[in-house]
């Protein structure tokens, strides 16, 4: 139910905290600072326009997060960036690499191997990257991320588990050096 | 065997996205297996890494001003009710500021300072539960020492142990804030005694002095001398904890 109470100050007061997050999501899906900036605007521009059908209870973060990603997808680099990819086997169980001593978690902390973590985030499709953007980053519970990029809680529980193994297995051939 | 039916839920616990019972039923089974306490820790690390890697982007001052710009003015309605209320807004104003002033110059460093001993006790933890706590194993401080050239950069001194209820047993590189730095491990007893030596950064909000503090049943104590910043963590008594803190600052300063 829309609320009548939300004026456009409280759109502001709830939308600028999120201005960083949205637009350091919005840089990691368009690679480009022009383009992030564009998206950001729109989004911006979007949700400020709908925000009288914004239903108060709900999660105002998952949806300005939602707006900003379907705007993504139907921007050039958008429709470019292969969506589909890997979709068809989304429901597909997931087997979790084991975490040992030899994987890299132990190996990821210092300076040069943040570098080599972003350019294997850099390398994910981007349904893995903005699973894995919204959990470990945006710090959204299962169910927030399943808000925003409006599939079932499982499907993400299922792309998380195979964009962190993605990430995990381009890290250590970084590290091997193959 | 019992691992197997946990071993899915690993993720699942380290983002916090269990149920109720599910939390309580691997947190049960985590108090009695390393093996799966190693690989939460492991996750939670990733998780740490992950977010620091990921929050990469920002955007510039510029830009944020244009948005702002476009957006429509915070309600007026108050100020236009007339000019006897019109000393609410300002005095408003000051007691935020005041309140954002107090929060940034008191709460928001202490809030740093505890995120920061959060880390210390999360490595301290992590270095007991692998199978190799240790990278340089010896009880020998002209061994450890030296050990560390190249690999950090800075060098410190470690304390002379004779006559103390102290043996070393060996060190590590840690890592704090995308910085390389120390990890000795001390035994007293039976208790573990984690130092860590980092160089005295701002972004370690480790504070500006001295402080003692208790985490998590750990005891904690860290300091600062010659631009190094030490923290000394272990479940022993706070005497304890103490007594190698002074150890740890007369070798520094001789």
């Amino acid at each position: 139910v829309p609320d009548e109470n939300l004026s456009r100050g409280s759109f502001e007061e709830l939308a600028m905290p999120l201005f960083d997050s949205l637009f350091n999501f919005a840089r990691w899906l368009t690679h480009n600072r022009e383009e992030a900036e564009d998206l950001v605007q729109e989004t911006f521009g979007k949700s400020l326009k709908g925000f009288e059908s914004f239903q108060q209870g709900t999660n105002f973060r998952a949806w300005m997060f939602r707006i900003l990603r379907n705007t993504f997808l139907t921007s050039r680099t958008g429709l470019k960036s292969g969506l589909t990819v890997s979709l068809d086997s989304d429901e597909q169980s997931e087997s979790i690499l084991p975490v040992t001593s030899e994987t890299p978690e132990s190996l990821l902390l210092d300076r040069a191997n943040q570098q080599m973590v972003q350019q294997a985030i850099e390398a994910l499709p981007v349904i893995f990257r903005e699973v894995v953007l919204l959990s470990d980053v945006e710090e959204m519970s299962y169910q927030e991320i399943a808000d925003t990029i409006s599939v079932p809680i499982g499907t993400v529980m299922s792309r998380l588990a195979r964009a962190r193994n993605a990430l995990r297995t381009g890290i250590i051939k970084k590290q091997q050096g193959v | 065997m019992a691992c197997d039916s946990y071993r899915g839920k690993i993720d699942g616990y380290a983002d916090g996205d269990l149920s109720p019972a599910e939390m309580r039923a691997v947190g049960d089974h985590l108090r009695e297996c390393p093996s799966c306490t190693s690989d939460v820790l492991a996750r939670v690390q990733w998780k740490r890494t992950m977010k620091s890697a990921g929050t990469r982007y920002s955007p510039s001052i510029e830009f944020k001003r244009r948005i702002e710009k476009t957006l429509p003015a915070q309600k007026t309605s108050e100020t236009r009710s007339g000019w006897r209320w019109g000393w609410v807004p300002a005095l408003s104003s000051i007691a935020a500021l005041a309140l954002l002033a107090v929060f940034f110059l008191i709460v928001f460093p202490s809030l740093q300072q505890k995120q920061t001993i959060a880390e210390i006790a999360d490595l301290h933890n992590s270095t007991l539960a692998s199978a190799t706590p240790v990278d340089v194993v010896s009880t020998d401080k002209h061994t450890v020492k030296p050990w560390f050239q190249g690999k950090i950069p800075f060098t410190f001194n470690v304390p002379d142990l004779a006559n103390t209820p102290f043996t070393l047993e060996g060190g590590r590189v840690a890592y704090l804030a995308q910085s390389a730095g120390a990890q000795l491990i001390f035994k007293t007893g039976n208790h573990h005694i984690s130092v860590f030596i980092f160089q005295n950064r701002a972004d370690l909000h480790a504070g500006t002095g001295e402080s003692s503090s208790k985490r998590l049943t750990f005891n904690v104590e860290t300091f600062s001398e010659d631009d190094l910043r030490y923290f000394i963590i272990g479940d022993t008594n706070a005497a304890d904890i103490r007594a190698l803190s002074d150890l740890l600052k007369s070798a520094a300063r001789s």
